[in-house]
């Protein structure tokens, strides 16, 4: 209640957007050293610890990211927490300490590992007590860019997470001249527990984007009455709304890149014609960003750890848990901006690529925020699509006014939606007479080659995941011997959310046979984005018409799509499996998954 | 709570009239869902999809074939919610002239001809992209998915305003929905499970584990404060405050709810009262109230059962209708309407109706049988915060049948025009 009534938007926001230069915790400052373990490190640089013996701490520190001092949840004094630096075939021991008042937790994100020691409370372990130690020890069988978080409650949006670097125990498929992790996240100076519960009250108290009635007035001059009401017509029936991208926004979160506020400017060091590499995490609690650094191609060589075909791109989005390891070869002797916008445009993260320290570039400014679209909401039923020929029952479609209002089809790439025939979507009988689930997509799309809201058709190469090919192709060759389809719901304007209409408290846990090799089906039920993430095994993306496409541990599903990927059921044990948005996953959209 | 008296705008025939009201509401229901005025005929709806058969279910004659849901009742999550779109001017219901409130011109654009006889509405657009055949199956497929808006009780708070011209309405457009077969499509919200519907039980009767520590917070209670009206009013006779609250602490499926308003003038508390009820969740966006009213200030205090329901509509109208019953068989019902239009982010006009029915007569607390009393009020806001703004706005009374001639006996106003100011906030 304290912050009850801050001021309105004023010079104080936009210090609250853009954070303070020395923001981040107190201890920042004793990380600005160099860390010899890797990489030349530059102000900002989070702390390395590497080898296979880790003590983590995990207690309260001040932060000041905004001009107002707040207790965050730390491991070992920093946002984020040190990386760790582990090696592939060694096996790690991480003493993990709670010195907070309430119990806590740490999850090895993506980590294909024991189940005891996955760090979930209630499913792995009882959770970390005050005072106690717990120590984790597992072989590390992988390689790549991952993270480690809280599992307990919303610590995670307090500060509680870090990455996990592993280098691969032969040599490294893409060899750079530096390496950083560029960790994105999202602080807020409001506790977690307050944001979620504001949610509830009022789900759309941080949307500050919302239709106007001098907007529709505008668009009668403009286009007419007619076509300003069809386009509003489907969204008021529904009581849903189009600006709908980001539960919470800007209005309250400070955007960090490695922990540094906007204002603080995160640099990473290059010599020019050295190869970058940047490994790029998002350890948001609810936010998703579009990451592009104007000036340089980057080369995308890796997805949530895993290698892929090399796929140069202009920009990428990256979903909440998701990581992407990027190449840049930055020719000239100049900065670079690191610029990472949220998915609402209500803010960004920034940083700076720069051949000395103290260098910037211009920062862009953000894109406009585009509205959901009808693809969003109804997948394919509003894919005007080329190769399909069920038209002919269509005949009245000529009267159909109001089609003018389509404007957000014309972006559309229309090329990759030919091949999918329309998958039997099958809903859950939990999905009706159910007053946590406001939507039902019966013909959702099914294409990946979609960037999604806002990135469609705006002049940039912009990864999708139809571009992702893991190399070596998929760890299990077999075909699913069974489907297990699953639907993402949720009522927006109660703030509910959930598998198949039932969250968490109310559900059975979702059994895989040990050994078997199946297929998840995701479809999403809903008008945002829900990245989805199964612990303990790998979740294998699969193109539409079922092909190996990606390996991944967190897989982004988007409006009113449907996605398949096929799951090997080889580690015993009991799993979470869960939407990594954070209060998503709190209001119930989470499953057990036991292997036996 | 105080009216005047002009032109009688609406008839009471008495006890009729909240058996009327009641029924009207599923037909206001109908009516707003009914095609648009645009153009299009009555029987487009037979080609939607999805359509939800189940709001007619109150309804004197249901021309309507299935059965789907019940959505003739529900009630929302009121929360301190903002209406994003816009609904169209027209439909920023006016309760003084309910029939235009429910004019369907709101919906221009529908067309569901062109729904009809669609097998598969998936793939439009056969051949070509062009911007002209995608957009015209977008809004196909658009307004065939949009029969939800069938299933709310749409719109029924006009319902009180004018059943005459609604049931007329009702009646047309329900007579489209017949043909309703064919179709393969669910409704994008509500609907009943399609037979092959599958069961969300992957467990092959595994349980949990028997580990402790799991703290999720999706059945975390947690409560509410709105004080949606904390205002001074400067009417033609008298001046004084009012208050409008409501609150709740619950999960998402079951609350307890309080709502109370009332106000005091000239130093003394002319009339109040406090509800409350177990908030039900039912549907999407509604939920069914079930508690007890208790009636103070001037006049014997009154106690009421009280059931009814609460939810918001199609175009983000925040509906409540509310049946009563009290010692004596007494009766009453209350109906509620609100809208939340955005002029800015921050800047937000209410315009909200209220009307209250009676079985009869109560003399000692001034209130006839019938209509007693029509309220409209219009407040304009300012969010300084989303949690605090102050307002300003005008406010109508207008009292009615029985209940005027009450107040002409009291020299009191039939109609009142309220200037008000005052502070909307929450916690």
């Amino acid at each position: 209640m304290k912050s009850l009534y801050p001021p309105p938007m004023d010079l104080s926001r936009r210090r609250f957007v853009h954070g303070l230069a020395l923001g981040g915790t107190v201890a920042a400052l004793g990380l600005l050293r160099p860390s010899k373990a890797w990489a030349l490190a530059s102000a900002g640089q989070p702390a390395t610890l590497s080898g296979t013996d880790f003590a983590l701490d995990i207690a309260e520190t001040m932060v000041n990211y905004t001009g107002r001092p707040r207790v965050a949840t730390t491991v070992n004094g920093g946002i984020p927490g040190p990386t760790l630096r582990w090696k592939e075939g060694t096996t790690v021991t991480l003493r993990v300490t709670n010195r907070l008042r309430v119990p806590t937790s740490i999850h090895w994100h993506g980590i294909i590992l024991p189940f005891r020691e996955d760090g979930v409370p209630g499913i792995s372990f009882p959770g970390i007590a005050p005072g106690e130690t717990f120590t984790y020890r597992f072989p590390v069988r992988q390689s790549g860019t991952y993270w480690y978080h809280s599992h307990s409650r919303f610590q995670e949006q307090t500060g509680l997470y870090g990455s996990l670097v592993i280098d691969p125990a032969g040599p490294e498929r893409n060899p750079s001249d530096r390496d950083y992790v560029v960790m994105l996240n999202d602080w807020s100076d409001a506790s977690p527990e307050h944001i979620f519960a504001t949610l509830k009250r009022q789900s759309d108290y941080y949307n500050f984007a919302q239709p106007t009635a001098p907007e529709f007035f505008r668009d009668v001059r403009d286009r007419g009455l007619r076509q300003a009401l069809a386009e509003r017509k489907m969204w008021n029936q529904m009581r849903m709304n189009p600006t709908d991208l980001s539960d919470v926004s800007g209005y309250t979160y400070t955007y960090l890149m490695n922990g540094t506020a906007p204002a603080g400017n995160w640099t990473g060091l290059f010599k020019p014609g050295e190869k970058v590499r940047l490994r790029f995490i998002n350890g948001s609690a609810m936010t998703i960003f579009d990451v592009r650094i104007p000036g340089l191609k980057m080369t995308v060589i890796s997805a949530d750890g895993q290698d892929v075909a090399p796929v140069p791109v202009d920009e990428f989005r990256i979903s909440v848990a998701e990581t992407y390891d990027v190449l840049v070869e930055p020719q000239e002797d100049r900065a670079f901006t690191i610029f990472a916008q949220s998915i609402d445009r209500t803010g960004y993260a920034r940083g700076t690529l720069a051949p000395r320290i103290g260098m910037e570039a211009t920062v862009p400014a953000m894109d406009p925020r585009m509205p959901v679209s009808m693809v969003d909401m109804m997948g394919a039923m509003a894919q005007g699509s080329a190769g399909h020929g069920d038209m002919q029952g269509m005949s009245g479609m000529t009267g159909m006014q109001g089609m003018t209002g389509m404007q957000d089809m014309t972006g559309m790439d229309m090329s990759g939606m030919a091949a999918a025939a329309a998958p039997v979507v099958r809903h859950a009988r939990t999905e009706y007479h159910n007053p946590g689930v406001d939507m039902h997509v019966d013909m959702p799309r099914t294409n990946l080659d979609d960037p999604g809201t806002g990135l469609r058709d705006n002049g940039r190469r912009v990864l999708t995941y139809a571009d992702l090919h893991t190399l070596g192709g998929s760890i299990d060759k077999r075909e699913p011997s069974r489907e297990i389809e699953l639907h993402l719901t949720g009522n927006m304007e109660r703030y509910m959310w959930s598998f198949d209409g039932v969250k968490f408290s109310d559900a059975t846990p979702v059994h895989f046979r040990s050994g078997e090799r199946l297929r998840v089906v995701l479809v999403n039920d809903t008008m945002m984005n829900h990245p989805i993430h199964l612990h303990g095994m790998w979740s294998e993306l699969e193109s539409p018409d079922g092909k190996f496409q990606v390996r991944k541990h967190t897989i982004n599903v988007q409006p009113a799509q449907r996605i398949t990927y096929g799951v090997s059921a080889d580690n015993l044990g009991r799993w979470a499996y869960h939407c990594h948005m954070l209060y998503h996953m709190e209001a119930g959209m989470f499953r057990e998954v036991v292997v036996s | 709570m105080n009216m005047p008296r002009r032109d009688d705008l609406i008839v009471p025939h008495r006890s009729a009239l909240l058996a009327a009201l009641l029924l009207a509401f599923p037909l206001a229901v109908m009516a707003q869902s009914a095609p648009p005025a645009s153009g299009t005929s009555s029987t487009d709806m037979s080609s939607m999809p999805g359509m939800e058969h189940g709001s007619m279910s109150g309804m004197p004659t249901p021309a309507a074939p299935s059965s789907t849901a019940k959505p003739a009742t529900k009630t929302p999550v009121k929360k301190a919610k903002k209406k994003p779109v816009p609904a169209p001017a027209t439909s920023a219901p006016s309760p003084m002239n309910g029939a235009e409130g429910m004019d369907h011109s709101a919906m221009p654009g529908m067309d569901h001809d062109s729904m009809q006889g669609m097998q598969k509405p998936a793939n439009p657009a056969a051949s070509t992209t062009t911007t002209g055949d995608m957009s015209g199956m977008d809004h196909g497929s658009m307004t065939g998915m949009s029969p939800e808006a069938m299933k709310g009780m749409d719109h029924a708070g006009m319902a009180g305003m004018d059943h005459g011209a609604m049931s007329q309405k009702d009646q047309s457009g329900m007579a489209g929905m017949g043909a309703m077969s064919g179709m393969t499509m669910g409704p994008m919200q509500g609907g009943s499970p399609p037979p092959d519907a599958r069961s969300p039980d992957y467990s092959d009767g595994v349980g949990y584990g028997s580990m402790q520590g799991m703290d999720m917070a999706d059945n975390t209670p947690l409560g509410m404060l709105l004080i949606d009206q904390l205002e001074a009013f400067h009417g033609r006779d008298a001046n004084g405050q009012a208050w409008e609250a409501e609150g709740w602490y619950g999960n998402d499926t079951n609350k307890l709810w309080i709502r109370t308003e009332g106000e005091r003038s000239r130093g003394k508390l002319d009339d109040g009262g406090l509800e409350a009820f177990w908030n039900h969740s039912i549907a999407t966006y509604w939920g069914t109230q079930l508690g007890a009213r208790q009636d103070f200030g001037e006049g014997p205090k009154r106690t009421w059962a009280a059931f009814g329901v609460q939810g918001l509509a199609p175009y983000w109208f925040e509906l409540e209708a509310t049946a009563y019953v009290g010692a004596g068989g007494r009766t009453a019902a209350r109906l509620r309407a609100e809208y939340e239009l955005l002029f800015t982010q921050r800047l937000i006009l209410q315009p909200e109706a209220e009307i209250n029915l009676y079985g009869k007569d109560d003399p000692l607390r001034r209130i006839g049988s019938g209509v007693s009393d029509v309220q409209f009020g219009l407040r304009l806001r300012y969010e300084i915060h989303r949690q605090f703004a102050p307002y300003i706005g005008v406010s109508w009374v207008r009292r009615v049948g029985t209940t005027a001639d009450y107040a002409r006996q009291d020299h009191e106003p039939v109609l009142d025009r309220q200037i008000v100011a005052g502070v909307r906030f929450w916690f």
